[in-house]
């Protein structure tokens, strides 16, 4: 591995415990910051927005992500196209933190991801499960987050999601070595990063939960089933309060374990996203990419 | 020998793994009741200042934390955690809660945020540290220290600048020991 995807792997190493929050102009970057946000994710519209307006979505406006960079000073993020190379270089030039190779924007190569080990910005790819992770690594992202299902306030596809890539990683643990090529053909995973899952019980690079996330609870019970850290997209500008909700969520992320302070961070929040079932919506985008 | 290692956000199981690896028991501290638990010294891990500082707030941790300290508490602290310590914050940004001119300022430094620029301008080095030569130095969307008072000992530089620092009963770092382990 080279220096640089070491250096990646660690500034996501940063992030852990923190909420990373989807914002669309300078002004919520600044709310998301003194709420307590971790990293902000620039984009011209949120999930839900996207959803609702269908069509072809593509990287922002690179002249709107820079008002972003100047208006905060933690880590800044933006989304490229899966397959994108260009977004992608593009997105390294105004020196982005880190890029989402997302799919929730309309993927621009419908079987192959973007070779990340060529870029000296870091990545972040969503996995639905442990071989879709390991692939994405592979392939050089230095964070994993769950796909979720985004824009719709159902955190159902993330606790799916996650579960699947927990319980898988307990399985590859529980194997004997000799087991471990087979199972990296099962899962279609690198072998290397097979075996390291083996013996090291996790994924070699953080992971966070994402998709569908509008409450603290939501937040907890996430990190709850073994997320390090919670993206926050339509869940936070979509709300009643959302510098109220973004702060809870920021503390609930903290403080998982502590029923009696997520209760009170539950409390007068102000109407969360309205939201739409998973299973009720057409576009599914967790599906694209594999 | 008890670590108690700040676990509100950011690198705190690196933190802890690194004190472990020193043969020391280590807790987390989330909550005003962890503080109850008793420690011979303190650890700030990396992070995002902006985070950490709001949380020792919200969560009641900030005054309790800044008495131990100032009463002799030991204090190990990398990056986001020097930067709370630190007497002067320069950030040429807006100035508000999650972004003061100190934190604790309990440490005689100014230091400068995001020194290096952003995640491209993250960079490893090996130099000298506390007399050791050859130590790995991994530097985050690192802070700066650009001034040090009288009595402050300066245990590496890079490019002339100090990187880590003790004074007292604190050590502190912009770089991440806790990630190469070799300091």
């Amino acid at each position: 591995m080279s220096d640089r995807q070491e250096l990646n792997r660690n500034l996501a190493q940063m992030l852990k415990g923190g909420v990373i929050m989807d914002v669309t102009t300078p002004e919520q970057a600044k709310i998301a910051e003194q709420a307590g946000a971790c990293a902000v994710m620039a984009l011209e519209r949120i999930p839900a927005d996207i959803r609702a307006a269908g069509g072809v979505s593509r990287m922002s406006d690179p002249a709107m992500i820079k008002g972003i960079q100047n208006a905060v000073s933690i880590p800044v993020m933006a989304k490229c196209r899966i397959g994108h190379i260009a977004e992608a270089r593009i997105l390294e030039a105004i020196e982005i933190d880190y890029i989402d190779e997302s799919e929730v924007l309309s993927p621009a190569d419908d079987v192959r991801h973007i070779d990340k080990t060529k870029f000296n910005v870091p990545f972040v790819c969503g996995a639905r499960d442990l071989g879709e992770a390991l692939r994405r690594i592979g392939e050089g992202a230095t964070m994993i987050r769950t796909k979720g299902e985004p824009g719709t306030g159902d955190v159902v596809q993330a606790v799916r999601h996650m579960r699947k890539m927990q319980s898988e990683i307990r399985k590859i643990v529980s194997l004997r070595e000799d087991e471990l090529y087979e199972a990296a053909k099962e899962i279609a995973a690198p072998l290397d990063l097979v075996k390291y899952v083996h013996e090291n019980g996790k994924l070699p690079v953080v992971n966070f939960a994402a998709g569908g996330v509008a409450t603290p609870a939501d937040a907890a019970l996430m990190m709850e089933l073994g997320a390090e850290g919670v993206f926050v997209g339509s869940g936070i500008f979509k709300s009643g309060d959302p510098a109220k909700r973004a702060a809870a969520i920021v503390q609930a992320v903290t403080n998982w374990q502590d029923s009696k302070l997520l209760a009170k961070l539950s409390e007068n929040l102000g109407p969360a996203m309205v939201g739409i079932n998973a299973d009720e919506i057409e576009t599914i985008m967790e599906e694209r990419g594999k | 020998m008890r670590v108690g290692v700040l676990a509100v956000q950011g690198a705190f199981a690196e933190m802890a793994a690194y004190w472990r690896k020193k043969g020391a028991d280590t807790f987390e501290i989330r909550q005003l009741a962890d503080l109850g638990r008793g420690m011979d010294l303190l650890a700030l891990p990396g992070g995002e200042s902006t985070v950490q500082g709001k949380l020792l707030k919200d969560l009641g941790l900030f005054d309790p934390i800044k008495k131990l300290i100032e009463g002799g508490l030991p204090v190990f602290a990398t990056c986001a955690g020097l930067i709370l310590l630190a007497e002067r914050i320069d950030d040429p940004g807006r100035r508000d809660d999650t972004r003061p001119e100190k934190w604790f300022g309990v440490l005689p430094v100014a230091v400068k945020r995001n020194a290096y620029g952003r995640q491209l301008g993250s960079f490893t080095t090996v130099g000298k540290w506390d007399g050791i030569s050859d130590t790995t130095m991994t530097f985050i969307r690192a802070p700066s220290i650009t001034t040090v008072s009288d009595g402050v000992e300066v245990l590496s530089t890079f490019d002339g600048q100090p990187t880590s620092v003790r004074w007292r009963n604190i050590t502190a770092f912009t770089w991440h020991p806790e990630l190469s382990a070799t300091a």
